[in-house]
């Protein structure tokens, strides 16, 4: 039996001349679940994924990812494309990263570039159209049209990315870190900017996700409905350093945490939450 | 009851007459500002090499009356015709007409290639001059994989073209290799010095790259002009083999071709048999790029040129991408180099200077970046047009930078900006050119 956590960051710290984003940060995201990181704006969640997925070098500290097979990877130790490459971990991103003159389809097939690299031959058996070339391209459009199916843009498959409304371009940007199959899903606000029914569709996708492909999620999210929806463990951050964490009900009922978000001190939360019950 | 009719009111008020003078008047004021140097004031190197100058006011005057007469009119013109549209220049009909007509216009461009040699054949000057457009078409093909394509901006591409024009001079030269040998030798050294180049640019983008690349270029003409003992510097290598036609030579001679077929010979022969040579050359580039497009290596130019930091999440090597795209378009490059210097027989840095890279670039740039089609259109009038002009004499350039600002103005996307997707489900669609990044980020 492998390791229950996918991914444990320990003591991790990110500084960027005087200012200290994260500050000896620890925690462990566990295997075929879904673990939220919230915080108030300007707690350092974004930076501590971007040190997850190789963007920024940490100051200090270690990332430990655990595949199913046993196999251990550091991520510290991996830059940029690596992390994605070797590590299977794929992400998305605050404020939508897709290719906006590329189509739907097209983005999803970028996604699959280092598995389609290697059918091609490094390109040399595909520019001569060898047959194990074309069965991996169909192979590849295949799984890009079930994606396509499951987050509803089908029909849209042939439209450039950049034309598609906003909620589309959340929902294809998550297909497309899918398509590079991941064992570690990292969502950077998924939620942002979709009204309330675009996020029951976002939840629902999430945990299916979960639940068919085994993938593990780590996601930043403000949106609270979603995060107490389908959280199984909540990080909760402030300043740079955990403040919090444990089931989606302990959270929520946290004062630290109430504090955090109100910007209020512990005893004014502790009233505020003695007033309201 | 019958209600008033209401009166039509104009979408808006027409600027009156005081504006339309301001306007004028101050067209002719920056008018003055420019040509009072230009034209005002005429300077010459005197016979003892003293400098001469007169003064041309009235045509200066002139000048400046017509730009405040044009302004007015130009003004008036607009008003008269109201917003410009696209509809209302070109109607529905002839639009389709028109699609009819793009869709029709490769094919028939490739056979009218195809019969050029044929329907030209004693008019050396059309010969040349088609060898020459497809030199150039090769070239903006080349480069386009690196600028339309991947998005680096490449001001150096000539460096590729003298890398292999110089590789086949000196290879055929020194060591007796042919043609046939030295080509892919040629395109190798270049995409060789490609990636060479690719390395420290691998962190700029955009402008910090076109100027890096511009002092590559710059580099290796220098280098060519002042390593006399290997390139012969400025007097350039000459006596440069012609090509064979596999072996057999081209000559009038007993063993060259027009003996061994029967037919008398002619010097047409070896025109019509390079052209047929870049042509072949110039398709095998177009037919690479196209299916590099559809593998998962052009697909990776494409998106490190949509967005670099979303290529590295999806763990695509953006390191290996670029000196793929610089490697690839320089190879090209050199292929089209080797061509260069078989067809002059000899060649020097003089031809190899920043002038031809903004050539190639504007080729592209004008063509509609990533356009196969826009590119060969492009090089088409750049360089047929260029030839046209020949007869405007020393206003050559002036009518020649006109028609450039007039086409950026009603097409600045290029000839053909929209994006062709290279895998589709249902339909392909062209993506607008709005949507399609340049890679500037």
């Amino acid at each position: 039996m492998s390791e229950p956590c996918i991914l444990s960051v320990d003591h991790l710290s990110m500084r960027f001349g005087g200012v200290v984003a994260v500050n000896d940060l620890s925690f462990t995201a566990e295997r075929r679940k879904i673990t939220a990181l919230i915080g108030p704006n300007g707690a350092g969640k974004t930076t501590v994924f971007n040190c997850i997925t190789g963007f920024y070098k940490p100051t200090s500290g270690a990332m430990r990812l655990t595949h199913d097979d046993g196999r251990n990877v550091q991520l510290e130790r991996l830059n940029d494309f690596r992390i994605s490459k070797q590590a299977k971990v794929a992400r998305t991103f605050q404020n939508i990263r897709l290719f906006p003159g590329m189509t739907a389809l097209e983005n999803l097939m970028v996604a699959q570039h280092n598995a389609l690299m290697r059918a091609s031959g490094l390109t040399f058996l595909g520019l001569i159209g060898a047959p194990s070339w074309r069965s991996a391209e169909k192979h590849a459009i295949d799984l890009a049209r079930r994606w396509l199916g499951r987050i509803g843009l089908l029909d849209r498959a042939d439209d450039a990315a950049g034309n598609l409304p906003y909620g589309d371009q959340r929902r294809l940007e998550i297909a497309r870190a899918m398509c590079t199959e991941p064992a570690l899903l990292c969502l950077d606000e998924p939620a942002a900017g979709l009204n309330a029914r675009e996020s029951a569709a976002l939840s629902e996708l999430l945990l299916s996700i979960r639940a068919d492909h085994g993938t593990s999620i780590l996601l930043i999210e403000h949106d609270m409905s979603v995060v107490m929806e389908i959280s199984d463990h909540i990080v909760v951050m402030d300043y740079g350093v955990k403040i919090a964490e444990g089931a989606p009900q302990d959270v929520r009922d946290n004062p630290r945490v109430i504090a955090a978000y109100l910007g209020a001190d512990e005893e004014e939360a502790i009233a505020v939450m003695e007033s309201g019950t | 009851m019958t209600a008033p009719v209401p009166e039509p009111t104009p979408l808006s008020r027409a600027p009156g007459v005081a504006f339309i003078l301001k306007k004028a008047l101050i067209s002719a004021l920056v008018a003055l500002v420019l040509f009072s140097l230009m034209i005002g004031v005429r300077t010459e190197a005197g016979p003892t090499g003293q400098l001469i100058y007169w003064t041309r006011f009235g045509d200066l005057a002139a000048m400046v009356a017509t730009v405040f007469g044009g302004s007015i009119v130009v003004e008036l013109l607009r008003q008269w015709w109201g917003p410009v549209g696209t509809v209302r220049i070109v109607p529905p009909p002839m639009q389709n007409a028109l699609a009819v007509a793009r869709r029709a216009i490769a094919p028939v461009l490739l056979i009218f290639t195809f019969l050029v040699p044929v329907i030209f054949y004693d008019q050396r000057y059309i010969l040349d001059l088609g060898i020459l457009v497809l030199t150039y078409v090769m070239l903006g093909w080349g480069l386009n994989v690196v600028v339309g394509l991947a998005g680096l901006l490449d001001l150096g591409y000539v460096a590729f073209y003298a890398v292999g024009a110089y590789s086949y001079a000196l290879l055929s030269t020194n060591f007796g290799l042919s043609f046939w040998v030295c080509l892919p030798l040629a395109g190798i050294l270049a995409a060789f010095w490609g990636v060479l180049l690719g390395f420290p640019v691998l962190r700029l983008r955009g402008d910090y790259l076109a100027i890096v690349t511009l002092a590559f270029g710059e580099i290796i003409r220098l280098v060519i002009i002042n390593w006399q003992s290997l390139t012969g510097g400025p007097n350039g290598v000459s006596g440069i083999p012609r090509p064979t036609f596999f072996g057999i030579p081209l000559t009038p001679g007993d063993d060259g071709l027009a003996a061994k077929l029967g037919i008398e010979f002619s010097p047409t022969h070896r025109i019509v048999f390079l052209f047929y040579v870049i042509l072949a050359l110039a398709l095998l580039t177009n037919w690479v790029t196209i299916r590099l497009r559809r593998l998962p290596i052009g697909r990776a130019w494409e998106a490190l040129r949509e967005d670099e930091v979303a290529c590295r999440a999806l763990g695509i090597n953006t390191t290996t991408t670029k000196l793929t795209a610089f490697a690839t378009g320089a190879m090209f490059g050199g292929f089209a180099g080797a061509f260069f210097a078989t067809r002059q027989g000899f060649i020097s840095p003089e031809s190899f200077t920043f002038q031809e890279s903004a050539l190639v670039l504007a080729i592209v740039v004008l063509g509609g970046m990533g356009s196969q089609l826009g590119v060969a259109l492009a090089a088409l009038t750049m360089i047929g047009g260029f030839e046209l002009f020949r007869g405007f004499d020393q206003y050559r350039m002036l009518v020649f930078g006109i028609a450039m600002v007039l086409l950026m103005i009603w097409r600045p996307r290029g000839l053909i900006g929209h994006r062709a997707p290279t895998v589709f489900l249902r339909h392909s669609q062209p993506i607008v050119s709005e949507l399609v990044r340049e890679g500037r980020a």
